[in-house]
């Protein structure tokens, strides 16, 4: 295994530089993640406008450079973009991190994809994946204006 | 037994670039603790203490066998304190339930530390609920030191068991037992050592140290998993009700009322782990074969050695520092995340942990969210911390620190 297939130069950079990182001033739907096995920590904030685009997205929280460089582009990529296309794009993440091997969601660019994809690098290393998932199962959880904690032991 | 040759015993190093610095978590096993379970359910399987058959007893023999050299290791007066679990958290939940029940109620205190690992803390937990009982913690200072006074502060005479480590998962700290349990036994207070770090690195003598109950996980000395001891005054295996009920733990059972078996049946409901508690007895052959003295002075010399090496890395940053310390060192790098670093020395094939190693009261004192931690075993030698040290390196060029 290559070390730098994990740690992509853009990862390194979105996990030292994080963006959209804080809590917006005004949010519509929030929620909480939080990864026990390595303490990781993530907390939502997202703001729909009136037709359901994501008006604003950002986060707090601590954790590995996967994770937080996971839940920066996440942030970045959804944004200006349609609730349900939104969910699309979740969808389609934790789909390729678990199952295929592309992002197969016609709603994102090449550019774009190139990001993603950089994230695929912790299908090598199993104990990472949930490292790259925590923000997207946090996000699907404010959009469904869930209560709950997600807790990533408990996702399948 | 010769330490310069001793990786060889453990056949899990042979043909692998292994650096194996894990051992808090569990420690690997020699060849002759493997064997045994093999033999023993090759030629010698039965279940103890049932059946009148030849091999039974045998089999009883030798699990039995098992409890005298455990007694006599840790000097113990009786074999029968000698209790076995299925591990060190058993141990701990079975006194917390058991004294719980009959001792304790509403507005009670239980002394623990910020030490603690979960294992003697949720067990204790449960009792808020069931009891109303209130937990204390013993502060830990910047070294991440408990000292006699810090327990001495939080006594009161609410108090009605003290329950504390008696070595640190995270900063190696030795606690200082003997003087604690003099105090305490001046109040008339209770003592429970969680000595699932301790027994691997540390003398271990109950008599000396004169506390009520002590706790050792077999997997982490070198044993199999699945076999914990819970040591414990006989006056108090006596006094204190079962815990688990079921077959073998019983006297007399009629459709109105039960009595229990002595001791220490009572305390072994089931079918216990009988190869894996057979097998435990080699893994103490294999400690008293290399002698106390000899592990402490070798695990000694690798954590000096370590702290000495890991503190020339810069940005490395070493969790506490107590005076009185044995083989775990945690540490921070300044830029990466201690689940990052575990990955990338995991690529020189170097296992270490990374996250809150179960002591999440501790990390939130220190500040930490997570930490890096390194822990020796006695296969461990300098060659090891020479590789772990470059490891390290390695991070800071990943992650284009300077």
């Amino acid at each position: 295994m290559d070390l730098k297939q994990l740690y992509q130069d853009i990862i390194l950079e979105h996990g030292k530089s994080p963006r959209n990182f804080g809590r917006c001033k005004k949010y519509t739907h929030e929620a909480k993640g939080y990864n026990p096995l390595c303490g990781d920590k993530v907390q939502i904030f997202l703001n729909l406008n009136e037709e359901k685009k994501v008006e604003n997205l950002t986060f707090e929280g601590s954790g590995c450079a996967i994770s937080m460089a996971s839940t920066s582009i996440m942030t970045e990529l959804v944004k200006g973009k349609s609730l349900e296309v939104v969910k699309k794009i979740v969808f389609d993440f934790l789909d390729m991190i678990k199952n295929t091997q592309e992002i197969k969601s016609e709603e994102l660019d090449e550019d774009q994809k190139t990001i993603i994809m950089s994230l695929s690098g912790v299908k090598q290393y199993p104990m990472r994946v949930k490292c790259a998932t925590l923000a997207w199962h946090t996000l699907n959880s404010a959009m469904s204006k869930k209560k709950e904690e997600v807790n990533t032991e408990a996702i399948d | 037994m010769n330490l310069s040759n001793i990786k060889k015993e453990f056949p899990i190093f042979n043909n692998k670039n292994l650096v194996y610095l894990d051992s808090a978590n569990s420690s690997q096993k020699p060849q002759s603790v493997i064997d045994r379970i093999n033999d023993f359910y090759s030629n010698e399987f039965s279940n103890v203490g049932r059946s009148v058959h030849a091999l039974s007893i045998a089999a009883t023999n030798n699990y039995e066998n098992t409890r005298v050299s455990v007694q006599k290791y840790i000097n113990a007066k009786n074999k029968d304190e000698i209790v076995f679990t299925k591990g060190a958290t058993e141990a701990i939940n079975l006194v917390a339930s058991t004294f719980g029940q009959k001792y304790l109620k509403e507005g009670d205190e239980i002394l623990l530390t910020e030490l603690e690992h979960h294992s003697n803390y949720v067990p204790w937990h449960y009792l808020r609920n069931l009891k109303g009982v209130k937990i204390e913690f013993a502060e830990v200072n910047d070294d991440g030191e408990v000292s006699v006074e810090s327990i001495e502060k939080k006594i009161t005479s609410k108090t009605k068991i003290i329950a504390l480590t008696h070595l640190s998962n995270v900063t190696g700290t030795i606690v200082p037992i003997k003087e604690i349990v003099e105090i305490a036994k001046k109040k008339n207070i209770p003592v429970l050592v969680d000595g699932c770090q301790s027994a691997p690195h540390i003398k271990i003598d109950v008599k000396d140290l004169d506390c009520d109950f002590y706790a050792i996980s077999g997997h982490k000395v070198y044993g199999p998993t699945g076999v914990g001891i819970l040591y414990a005054k006989k006056k108090w295996l006596q006094n204190l009700p079962p815990y688990i009920g079921g077959g073998g733990m019983i006297s007399e059972v009629k459709k109105d009322k039960v009595t229990y078996a002595p001791l220490p049946e009572k305390y072994e409901a089931g079918t216990m782990a009988t190869a894996e508690v057979v097998a435990f007895n080699e893994s103490i052959k294999f400690m008293q074969s290399i002698g106390i003295k000899n592990i402490i002075k070798h695990e000694n010399e690798l954590t000096n050695y370590a702290l000495e090496n890991m503190k020339k890395i810069n940005s490395v940053n070493i969790v506490g520092n107590p005076k009185n310390k044995a083989g775990v060192i945690s540490f921070t790098i300044k830029g990466v995340h201690p689940h990052d670093i575990s990955t990338i020395v995991d690529e020189e094939g170097v296992a270490i942990r990374a996250g809150h190693h179960c002591c999440q009261i501790l990390h939130e004192r220190l500040n930490l969210s997570a930490t890096a931690r390194v822990s020796f075993g006695i296969y461990n030698t300098k060659e090891d911390i020479d590789i772990l040290c470059k490891a390290i390196e390695n991070c800071r060029k990943v992650f284009e620190l300077k």
